[in-house]
């Protein structure tokens, strides 16, 4: 017998292992509206699996904790065990010997912490709470509820124009959501149980490029009643566009000289080309809207107030978004050579680019407008960009595509550092930006390391410009005047977008989130336009006379995703041409082709797989 | 369009467009399925209708995909036989398979493909769900037979509007229930049973009363009680199916002599109550025509149950537009225990009085207690669907065929041409309007004038117009609940105007109603119907006000219509019982305040 052994995986072994990388995949395609007591009795059941049977607490307990479960599951469980089940996690918690007894502890007793009345639910009513609304898994979380089954079988058909109608039913930004879309749709895609999802994205991308222009459906007859929508951005103007074609009269309020709000003056064009933002735009004015530009909210000359607004309309919809910056609060901010990306980037949108040429400069923040304005400043010719983050590059909340095409482009990023100072010379300008070290630290309650003080040395990092990106806010003043409710710096509604202290006044975008995407300032805009008509006493309906292609039957090997390709970085880094390229047709040919369906194959065909209408 | 597709190595020529199941059933290779419902539930899953379809590599379902040019399909391979044969197995697995005390022993799907593919040996570790409910509603749902088919979900949520069935619970756990985590008794359940009629096993059935009735239980074979039944409309066209007449076979006169061998003493006709409610309905709404008063809604017709129940939860507001005239049911059980207790010499609490209907509902009419006028008791005692009452004459043995033809016993079994019809969608508005006319313009019509009110394909409802001596009269006929609603919708926001408006709660009215015999994926109501209009056409009187006996009951009894005894009588307050209301009402309030 050989004193030491090399290990060989068993063939057991590796499929166990691929059974692993099967269930990842599997939770990772979990649909949304899942009962979360079912779903975490499986998910102990497992660990129970893991135990190595050593310790009472893990062997038994996690075991006497499943029946626990599934008894109540049945309906055959009362209160009391509710309570001897939280009792025997905290002492599976307080006695198990490894992390594979006490954390499986610890997730029942925050299971029990954070859902006990779907715990109860089961026992008084034998019924889950949870509820799925829309059982598409890709339509349950697009914030527009957009018909992805449907326009990518449409694309799979070759409809294209068809395919930019469906789409605008409930999203009448199809070009710009096409390029920028965060596409949440794509995250519990089914067919993530057999590869990975489909590139949706990409797909209404090819639809609005292949379609070219579109024209509008007409607007139903007219309402007489009049709306005012402030703020012209994506969810002002998908507010603007839907009260049109329900037969309102529809006026926008815009403070800038051109309308789109951050799609214009935020996203920099070589993300989104003022051609593809135009393209939508258009669509959306031909249905015979009124636009004022050069009017903002407020008391203030040239501007409009909500008193005149709520006097001279039936209704109003402020979507005003948040344009305001945030300060970091260190020394030596106030002062030249210190910007925020906001004001970068909307002085870009207006027309009056800052020159960099040759500058150092040192972007704070580690979000997506981080990236794009770190992006912008080497176009505008910076010799060198560096991002300095708090945290881990793997916390940074911009989507790591944007994080990778930065880098790609030559930004540096200096992860785990915190501003501490902006060192200028005696002539007051910018010399030097001093961070400080960080090590990453505790999780806190948002599920996020926390980074804390570090051993080391602070860091000067030569500069002449600092721009600043670590959010932005909304200008609440003149809205608090007015009886609006504003909270953490973000107007207070309902979720029909309904200010429900101030009757015909609705709210939504970013002025009510907080920054978000575009999509879900769409679906802000759609929820409000729904409302408003009920407001307004009707009940308009919108709908699309597209029919939607028959699946097909053949079957789905697994296949490659298509991701979307990108110009060379060396080159795409000298202009504000976008950076991204769609796909070819034979890429949509088979991408479409991937799609399973899930509005015909699964539970939502026991309500049609759809609605056709709303 | 025409494509070719290849069956089982047969080449057929078929349209384009259709389903797998569809074009094999054309064919002549008919597929077994459990859930399938042709327009109402087409969602895959009970997986017993695969097919073998070469070039894929999984089975396909029949029933919601299309055929292609140049399909080959499999119905019968050794694979596809396999799997139903598993399918099949699995529901048994979950399945209380006790046939024999089953209510549709003999009628049920699952039954009948376990059957028909030779299912013997038990594979699986049976596991028979249970669960609690009320066992004096009047609709009882049974865990232990439910296989999951949904078509009780669809069926309330497409063709009644209501959604009062959903999937809950999760996973393997997911069964169906009342929505929203409500018990039954305090759901929006018009009890229109329609959801029993469209269930392919025994998990859906109706409250069995016929215990209480027969034999065992004192009512017949006790001589001190004399036991009286009646029959309603849509019965007689419906009562044969489940005794393999012919329905030529099926005539009510047969019916009257085999209720009269399973030894009622007295077998009387609902179309004599029809009659009645005709007298009282019709002049209520002459007087409602010339009150001078504007009425916003129409007057609705208030014989159907489930419409009442229906308009009581959903749209309370106008619960006053509905006619205060009983149902024909109602009226004849009233005149039973009062009138004809009279005349017989009979105390009213020695009368055990029964109903046949064609209908579920009418269980929860009749212990609604603002109805019970006649003072002992329930005015009607018992309420059986035609389903138990063919069970009933099934347990005596009969040879239903070869029976005489009788007469139902008179008074209250005398009736006319305008009370069968009642029992199937247009019918109550054509009987009330041929006696209509005649009290307002004093002459008697042609009976077929009324005909034309009646649903047309491609509209929810059927409307027409006609001039009462001077008066217009715009009416309107509607059956099926969800089709109602778009009616009361289309009221409610102006876009319509009608004086007199019939619902049915069951599409095609009681001859397609919860208490019909089941016949699984066929609809029988438009054939139940016809056979009603061909009864009015050979009937010898058409008009109510032209039975003998509804005259005598009016000269010896009532007075006249609407008197202050026919009110006491034949009328109620639709207010004094309450109904649980819609979850969803607020919806429709918005719509009204425009």
């Amino acid at each position: 017998m050989a004193r030491l052994r090399t290990s060989t995986q068993s063939r057991a072994q590796q499929v166990v292992e691929h059974l692993y990388s099967n269930l990842e995949q599997r939770i990772i395609a979990s649909p949304p509206g899942l009962c979360p007591v079912d779903i975490s009795a499986a998910f102990l059941r497992m660990c129970h699996a893991q135990t190595c049977g050593k310790c009472v607490p893990c062997r038994i307990g996690i075991g006497q904790m499943v029946h626990i479960m599934d008894d109540i599951l049945d309906g055959k469980g009362s209160l009391e065990s509710i309570d001897v089940l939280e009792q025997t996690a905290r002492v599976v918690y307080e006695t198990a010997d490894c992390a594979i007894g006490y954390e499986a502890a610890h997730m029942i007793l925050q299971c029990l912490d954070s859902f006990r009345d779907d715990f109860e639910g089961h026992v008084k009513w034998d019924r889950c709470i949870e509820q799925l609304e829309q059982p598409v898994p890709c339509v349950a979380l697009c914030p527009a509820g957009v018909d992805i089954p449907g326009y990518i079988a449409l694309v799979r058909a070759g409809r294209y124009a068809d395919a930019v109608r469906l789409v605008r039913k409930d999203n009448p930004f199809c070009s710009t959501c096409g390029i920028v879309c965060e596409h949440p749709c794509e995250a519990r895609c089914r067919r993530n149980m057999i590869d990975q999802s489909i590139n949706i994205r990409g797909l209404k991308r090819f639809a609005d490029e292949q379609a070219g222009v579109v024209p509008a459906p007409a607007p139903q007859p007219d309402t007489g009643k009049r709306v005012a929508i402030v703020g012209g951005g994506p969810s002002g103007l998908t507010a603007a566009y839907f009260l049109r074609l329900m037969g309102h009269s529809v006026t926008v309020y815009e403070k800038r000289s051109q309308l789109g709000g951050m799609l214009r003056f935020g996203i920099p064009r070589f993300r989104l080309s003022e051609e593809a933002l135009d393209k939508d735009l258009d669509m959306i004015l031909s249905t015979g809207i009124d636009v004022k530009l050069g009017i903002g909210i407020g008391d203030g000359d040239g501007d409009v107030s909500i008193a005149t607004l709520r006097k001279d309309y039936d209704a109003v919809y402020i979507a005003i978004g948040a344009h305001e910056d945030r300060k970091i609060g260190i020394d030596g901010e106030d002062g030249p050579g210190v910007v925020s990306a906001v004001k970068l980037l909307r002085d870009i949108g207006e027309g009056h680019p800052h020159d960099l040429s040759g500058r150092k400069v040192v972007v704070v923040g580690g979000g997506n407008v981080a990236m794009d304005v770190s992006r912008t400043a080497i176009r505008l010719g910076a010799s060198e960009v560096s991002v300095v983050y708090r945290r881990r590059k793997a916390d940074m909340t911009a989507l790591s595509e944007e994080i990778e095409g930065a880098e790609a482009e030559g930004i540096q990023i200096l992860e785990l550092h915190a501003p501490k100072a902006v060192l200028r010379d005696e002539e007051g300008q910018v010399r030097a930006f001093l961070a400080e070290p960080k090590i990453i630290g505790k999780i806190d309650s948002g599920g996020r390391p926390r980074p804390e003080a570090a051993d080391g040395d602070d860091v000067a990092i030569p500069c002449d410009v600092v721009i600043v990106a670590i959010g932005q806010q909304i200008d609440s003043k003149h809205l608090e005047n007015n009886g609006i409710p504003v909270h953490w710096g973000s107007v207070v509604t309902g979720d029909s977008g309904k200010v429900k202290e101030v009757p015909g006044v609705f709210a939504g975008g970013d002025c009510v989130t907080g920054p978000a995407t575009v999509i879900k300032a769409v679906g802000a805009g759609k929820v409000a336009a729904a409302n408003i008509d009920n407001y307004l006493g009707y009940n308009h309906i919108i709908s699309v006379d597209v029919d939607i292609p028959e699946p097909a039957l053949i079957d789905h090997p697994a296949c490659g995703r298509v991701n979307l390709r990108f110009r060379n970085a060396n080159s795409r880094r000298l202009d504000f041409e976008p950076v991204e390229t769609g796909m070819t047709c034979q890429e949509a040919d088979q991408e479409s082709a991937r799609c399973l369906r899930c509005d015909h194959f699964g539970i939502s065909t026991l309500r049609g797989g759809r609605n056709a209408q709303w | 369009m025409v494509i070719r597709v290849t069956i089982n190595g047969f080449v057929y020529q078929i349209p384009s467009d259709i389903s797998i199941m569809e074009a094999c059933e054309k064919t002549g290779w008919p597929l077994p399925h459990l859930c399938f419902l042709k327009d109402i539930n087409e969602i895959g899953a009970c997986r017993v209708c695969v097919v073998e379809v070469e070039g894929e590599e999984r089975l396909i379902t029949a029933c919601n995909n299309k055929v292609y040019p140049g399909m080959v399909i499999y119905t019968n391979s050794p694979r596809v036989q396999e799997a139903r044969r598993i399918n099949l197995q699995l529901i048994l697995s979950q399945h209380d398979s006790h046939c024999t005390t089953c209510p549709r022993n003999g009628n049920c799907a699952l039954q009948q493909a376990c059957f028909d593919l030779g299912i013997e040996e038990s594979l699986y570790h049976k596991e028979v769900p249970e669960n609690k409910w009320p066992q004096d509603f009047p609709l009882i749902r049974e865990e232990s037979k439910c296989i999951k088919c949904l078509r009780c979900v669809q069926i309330c949520d497409k063709i009644q509007s209501l959604g009062v069935w959903d999937l809950v619970r999760s996973g393997g756990r997911t069964t169906v229930n009342v929505s929203g985590g409500r018990h039954i008794e305090n759901a929006d359940c018009t009890v229109c049973g329609q959801c029993v009629t469209h269930c392919p096993t025994g998990a859906l059935h109706g409250r069995q009363d016929r215990k209480r009735v027969y034999p065992w239980e004192k009512a017949i074979n006790n001589p001190d009680i004399v036991t009286v039944v009646q029959v309603a409309p849509a019965v007689r066209a419906a009562w044969g199916e489940g005794l393999n007449l012919s329905r030529e076979r099926a005539t009510p006169g047969r019916l009257a002599a085999a209720l009269r061998r399973c030894g009622f003493n007295f077998v009387f006709d609902t179309n004599f109550g029809a009659d009645l409610t005709v007298m009282e309905e019709a002049s209520e709404f002459l007087k409602r025509m010339t009150d001078g008063q504007k009425h916003r809604y129409p007057m609705f017709t208030s014989c159907c149950p489930g419409w009442v129940r229906f308009l009581k939860s959903q749209y309370p507001d106008m619960v006053d537009d509905l006619s205060t005239s009983k149902s024909p049911q109602g009226m004849q059980a009233t005149m039973t225990k009062t009138y004809f207790a009279d005349k017989i010499g009979v105390p009213a609490d020695k009368i055990f009085s029964i109903s046949v209907m064609p209908c579920l509902a009418k269980k929860s009419e009749i212990a609604i207690p603002s109805l019970n006028d006649a003072g002992a008791g329930q005015d009607l005692d018992v309420t059986l669907t035609t389903r138990e009452m063919i069970a009933m004459i099934r347990a005596q043995n009969l040879d239903v065929a070869n029976l005489p033809e009788e007469p139902f016993d008179s008074p209250l079994g005398v009736s006319t041409g305008a009370g069968v019809i009642f029992g199937t969608t247009g019918g109550v508005m054509e009987a009330a309007l041929r006696t209509g006319y005649y009290l307002a313009a004093g002459e008697t019509p042609s009976p077929d004038t009324f005909k034309t009110v009646c649903r047309t394909e491609a509209h929810p409802w059927g409307e027409a117009a006609y001039d009462f001596a001077g008066i217009p009269v715009r009416t309107a006929v509607v059956s099926g609940l969800a089709n109602t609603r778009q009616l009361i919708r289309a009221l409610r926001r102006g876009e319509v105007h009608y004086d007199f408006v019939e619902v049915m709660a069951c599409p095609g009215g009681c001859v397609g109603g919860g208490g019909q015999p089941i016949h699984d994926g066929e609809e029988l109501a438009a054939i139940r119907g016809r056979r009603l209009h061909n009864l009015d056409r050979m009937a010898n009187i058409r008009f109510s006000h032209e039975n003998p006996e509804i005259q005598r009951l009016y000269r010896e009894f009532l007075g006249e219509p609407l008197s202050e005894k026919a009110e006491r009588y034949l009328h109620t307050d639709h207010h004094q019982w309450e109904m649980p209301l819609s979850p969803h009402l607020d919806e429709d309030v918005r719509i009204e305040r425009k």
